[in-house]
């Protein structure tokens, strides 16, 4: 449930053709993905083919499970903890003809209290003599949300997302970026498990907890710049910002540099470095002053003043193997992310022999490893 | 303005700007760098959807992370 919004989301991204003037490569990859952090353990495998016709058309297929097994911070201190399964299908479908790709893309993303239905269309151009991309898309996506041990409840979310993507070719050695994302969501858009906690002096710890409340609409904006240079020695370094605001009052700063380093035709690394900040949501408090303090309560740790730091690592090997003769070309790659998550006004409430309000600040490391096959054909 | 209305015009701004000829200032026998895979956006499509969603699920923020769109103008 908390993690299946942010991954329609996610996925809305999928479908934008790879390049305006050209269809992508044949090509499948087959991904274990493993997420170890704050409690949380996410793991599963990744499916993702994509095959051309006649060179006008493409067609794209993906599968995608998440094994989650939570006893996170919010389940330890309000819940108990739970393991859930999501599963998501995807296809995708792209048209191309002169110099415009035209793309379509659906989705489905279900687990035993939340349903995602979400759809794209996009449209790619080339232009100014090819040094040019832009892309326009439109998605729409229908959630419905229900309650574990709670038959009355159920509720829908309605989500747009408008998003334009410009690639600019400046020099013979830099190519830049800019896209520009408008998401607006309608509906239940808290989580129905999660609590806030507000000061309760007949209470044995000082502290009670009521279910949280959101706004029932929620607009946000992102503006996001990337440039990617190529160094005089075969390889590529990167740099990329976001600036995010939404009604909600978040307002976020996403900062990242990576490079690439091809040791020869076998052997690819790479580097990153991703520093992410936020403020918190205008309703969002650790600890209200009492209950129903306001009309709109959230002490979502994802809603809070926070920081993210991550520290990424990949190797790819590539090769061509005489028993896969129906590749072009194959590779197995490894990439490594360690994250840390500072919050400055979530407190961990799992510590005692404090008052309340006075708890530690909250944090936690994580771990991420993608290992996946990739072959062209 | 609403965001219908921006993508809108800005559709209608890249359709006009597809009227005029602009001189290509990188060549296309100058390409030979940005055409290179180490220069893609996005190589690893299936690792990248991934790591949106990992950050997206642990931040307030969405979105605007492009990147699997564009091309080196290679053709």
């Amino acid at each position: 449930m908390q993690l299946i919004r942010a991954a329609v989301i996610a996925l809305a991204l999928l479908p934008l053709p790879a390049a305006a003037a050209v269809l992508p490569d044949d090509r499948a990859d087959l991904m274990y993905h493993y997420y170890d952090g704050g409690g949380v353990t996410i793991d599963g495998p990744s499916l993702l083919v994509r095959k051309k016709f006649a060179e006008k058309y493409a067609a794209s297929a993906n599968y995608y499970v998440d094994m989650v097994s939570s006893a996170s911070i919010d389940v330890i201190t309000t819940a108990s903890p739970y393991t859930e399964t999501r599963t998501q299908y995807g296809v995708g479908f792209e048209y191309l003809r002169n110099k415009v790709t035209y793309a379509a893309a659906f989705s489905n993303s279900s687990e035993n209290d939340y349903e995602a239905d979400t759809a794209t269309l996009s449209i790619s151009q080339d232009m100014f003599g090819d040094l040019t991309t832009v892309s326009l898309f439109f998605t729409r996506g229908w959630d419905d949300v229900t309650r574990r041990g709670d038959a009355t409840f159920a509720d829908e979310i309605d989500r747009r997302i408008y998003g334009v993507d410009i690639s600019q070719v400046a020099t013979r050695n830099m190519v830049l970026g800019l896209s520009y994302e408008t998401i607006t969501e309608e509906g239940f858009l808290n989580n129905p498990y999660r609590q806030v906690r507000y000061l309760d002096p007949d209470a044995a710890v000082g502290y009670s907890f009521e279910p949280e409340r959101y706004p029932r609409t929620r607009t946000g904006n992102a503006l996001s710049l990337r440039a990617r240079y190529f160094l005089p020695y075969r390889a590529a370094i990167q740099g990329d910002y976001r600036f995010y605001t939404d009604t909600w009052d978040i307002l976020a700063h996403t900062a990242e540099v990576s490079y690439t380093h091809p040791l020869d035709e076998e052997w690819t690394f790479d580097v990153r470095y991703r520093f992410y900040t936020q403020d918190a949501a205008e309703f969002y408090s650790d600890l209200f002053p009492r209950e129903d303090f306001q009309n709109f309560l959230a002490r979502d740790k994802e809603l809070s003043t926070m920081t993210s730091h991550t520290l990424g690592f990949g190797v790819t090997y590539e090769f061509k193997s005489p028993r896969m003769s129906f590749l072009n070309r194959s590779s197995l790659n490894l990439r490594y992310d360690r994250m840390r998550f500072e919050y400055d006004d979530f407190r961990d409430i799992s510590t005692t022999g404090f008052a309340p309000g006075t708890e530690p600040f909250y944090s936690f490391d994580a771990d991420v490893i993608r290992f996946f096959f990739s072959g062209w054909f | 303005m609403k965001p219908a209305r921006i993508a809108a015009l800005l559709l209608l701004a890249a359709a006009a700007c597809g009227c005029s000829r602009v001189e290509p200032w990188v060549k296309p026998y100058e390409r030979e760098n940005i055409a290179d895979p180490i220069m893609a956006w996005d190589r690893d499509p299936v690792s990248s959807s991934y790591m949106r969603h990992v950050f997206e699920a642990r931040e307030g923020a969405r979105g605007a992370l492009g990147a699997s769109g564009g091309g080196c103008g290679c053709n």
